[in-house]
């Protein structure tokens, strides 16, 4: 990991009506690293990587790629930046009037105009890289299970093969062997790729798997980040309470008594 | 007195904002039309859903509106002794006005929810979204071709209308009425003139661009799931339908 980082991140905020999501975030990744973001539903991880993507505009703050200011670029400059990336959409987002290959092949085709029956050999070769024979390619995104949608959403992401991968609870709605397929795949993705990686998660089986470095969301803002291996011993009440899923601590839900 | 002051200034302000979000959508839109890439093939298919799978329903509205039209005008044109002009006035009416909006209402109803539906869906489940991060511009993949596609088609679907809806109108003349069809049909072509069809097909591809543009509006801004894009879909419909036909009558006021 060299010292400066890919991904800078600095006092990120925003805002929907009166409602403030982001507070001030402040988050580092260097290059090849691999953060993962945990904290609870509602808390503003999908808004944060979004607003990383450029496809929500923050209110304030500043968002730094490769040491290049992008909050400040035209609507084109962002555009151009967003091939750099590889997003899983939190609910996969496959283009249901698409194939699955195609789904796949999307970004080789449209995006890079490379020739359709070179584009679709790619896209089989990475669904073969998920576990998703070449049969799967022809179906339709509806006729998947969920685990499969993620699969070849994951397929997606990184077809293009991408500097930057964003996954957005690749593991949530999954059974357990599932989800640690995926976990599998993604730090073997990761690690070929040699990219830069930001994951977003609940599940800390799988942030333990994932990440070599945790950050955690609260009210806002990043209240706490460190290796996995010293999260058991952070000292921190807020990521005692969230790593062991107990409904008393510091962190009050928004709910009334019955 | 106050608090109606400020809700008659909360629904101005809110409309100006919508009229300006409008606004600039469509100039976005618009600007994408002439920069590549250009996606030919879905301008194709989507020419093929908004004008050959219309065939029907148009095709039907378009004779019963031509039959029921030489049925009025010939109760009312008796009245002045005037039953012989029946075929100029169904033709007229037909190429100048209810062929293209009876058309154009009919292709709302149908296409303009369709593609609020459609949009809408992918603006909810983030495939939308999804799209820029693959390196392709939604207006030019989405909106571009479902603009060209209703500008394109709905003039040849109204020519259609147009024929079917004269049809109609000659069926129950010669039939129904008793109308020589000989003097029926020379009566229809010798008063029809070139700016009669052509005006009814300019304001068709004006309608046809407008019931594109208000789904894919509708669509593309729509939020919070289902719930959202039902209602975009309500919204898209009856924006295209009233918008037909306010700019029905500009059109017709400017173009003769
Ligand atoms: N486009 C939007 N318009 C209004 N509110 C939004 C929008 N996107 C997200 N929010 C709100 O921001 C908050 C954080 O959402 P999100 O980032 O999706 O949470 P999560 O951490 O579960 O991914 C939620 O309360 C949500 O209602
Ligand atoms: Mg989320």
């Amino acid at each position: 990991m060299s010292d400066a980082p890919k991904i800078s991140v600095r006092g990120l905020k925003k805002s929907f009506g009166r409602k403030v999501v982001l507070d001030g975030i402040d988050l580092d990744v260097g290059v090849g690293e691999s953060v993962v973001v945990i904290g609870g539903s509602g808390t503003g991880k999908s808004v944060l990587v979004k607003s990383i993507l450029g496809l929500i505009d923050a209110d304030q703050g500043s968002i730094k790629i490769d040491g290049e200011e992008v909050t400040t670029l035209s609507r084109g400059h962002r555009e151009a930046l967003l091939g750099k990336f590889g997003m899983l959409f939190q609910g996969a987002a496959l283009f249901d009037s698409l194939d699955v290959w195609e789904n796949v092949a999307f970004g080789l085709i449209q995006g890079r105009g490379m020739e359709r029956n070179k584009a679709r050999d790619i896209a089989m070769a990475k669904l073969g890289a998920v576990g998703l024979g070449p049969e799967v390619g022809e179906l339709r995104p509806s006729e998947l299970s969920g685990g499969m949608q993620k699969r070849v959403a994951l397929a997606r992401a990184i077809a293009a093969e991408p500097e930057i991968i964003i996954f957005d609870e690749p593991t949530t709605g999954l059974d357990p062997i599932m989800g640690d397929v995926i976990n599998d795949l993604i730090v073997k993705c990761v690690r070929d790729l040699g990219a830069t990686a930001i994951s977003i998660t609940h599940d800390m089986a799988s942030a333990r798997k994932i990440a070599h470095r945790i950050a955690m969301i609260y009210k806002g803002r990043i209240i706490w980040d460190g290796a996995p291996a010293v999260i058991e011993h952070s000292g921190n009440a807020f990521i005692d309470q969230f790593i062991h899923g107990r409904a008393d601590g510091p962190i009050q839900m928004e709910i009334r008594a019955l | 007195m106050l608090d109606f002051l400020a809700s008659v200034g909360r629904v101005f302000i809110g409309f100006l904002s919508a009229s300006g979000r409008l606004a600039i959508f469509t100039l976005t839109a618009l600007s994408h039309c002439f920069r590549p890439p250009f996606y030919f093939r879905l301008i194709g298919r989507q020419m093929i859903d908004i004008g050959y799978y219309s065939l029907p329903v148009v095709g039907l509205t378009a004779i019963f509106t031509g039959m029921v039209l030489a049925l009025q005008t010939n109760t009312g044109f008796s009245r002045f002794g005037a039953a012989s002009a029946t075929a100029t006035v169904v033709v007229l009416s037909v190429t100048r006005e209810l062929g293209p909006v009876i058309a154009a209402l009919m292709v709302a109803g149908r296409i303009g929810a369709a593609i609020a539906a459609e949009i809408g869906t992918m603006r909810v489940t983030d495939q939308i979204d999804a799209l820029s991060t693959l390196s392709t511009n939604p207006y030019k993949y989405l909106i571009v071709p479902r603009i060209i596609a209703g500008l394109v088609t709905l003039p040849i679907l109204v020519l259609v209308a147009d024929i079917i809806g004269v049809f109609g109108g000659y069926i129950v003349s010669t039939y129904k009425l008793g109308f020589n069809p000989a003097t029926y049909l020379h009566n229809t072509a010798n008063n029809l003139t070139s700016i009669d069809v052509f005006s009814g097909l300019i304001k068709a591809g004006a309608f046809g661009f407008l019931i594109a543009l208000m789904g894919c509006y509708h669509g593309f801004h729509s939020k919070g799931g289902a719930q959202g894009v039902g209602a975009a879909t309500t919204y898209a419909v009856v924006s295209a339908s009233v918008m037909i036909l306010l700019f029905d009558y500009l059109l017709t006021s400017v173009l003769f």
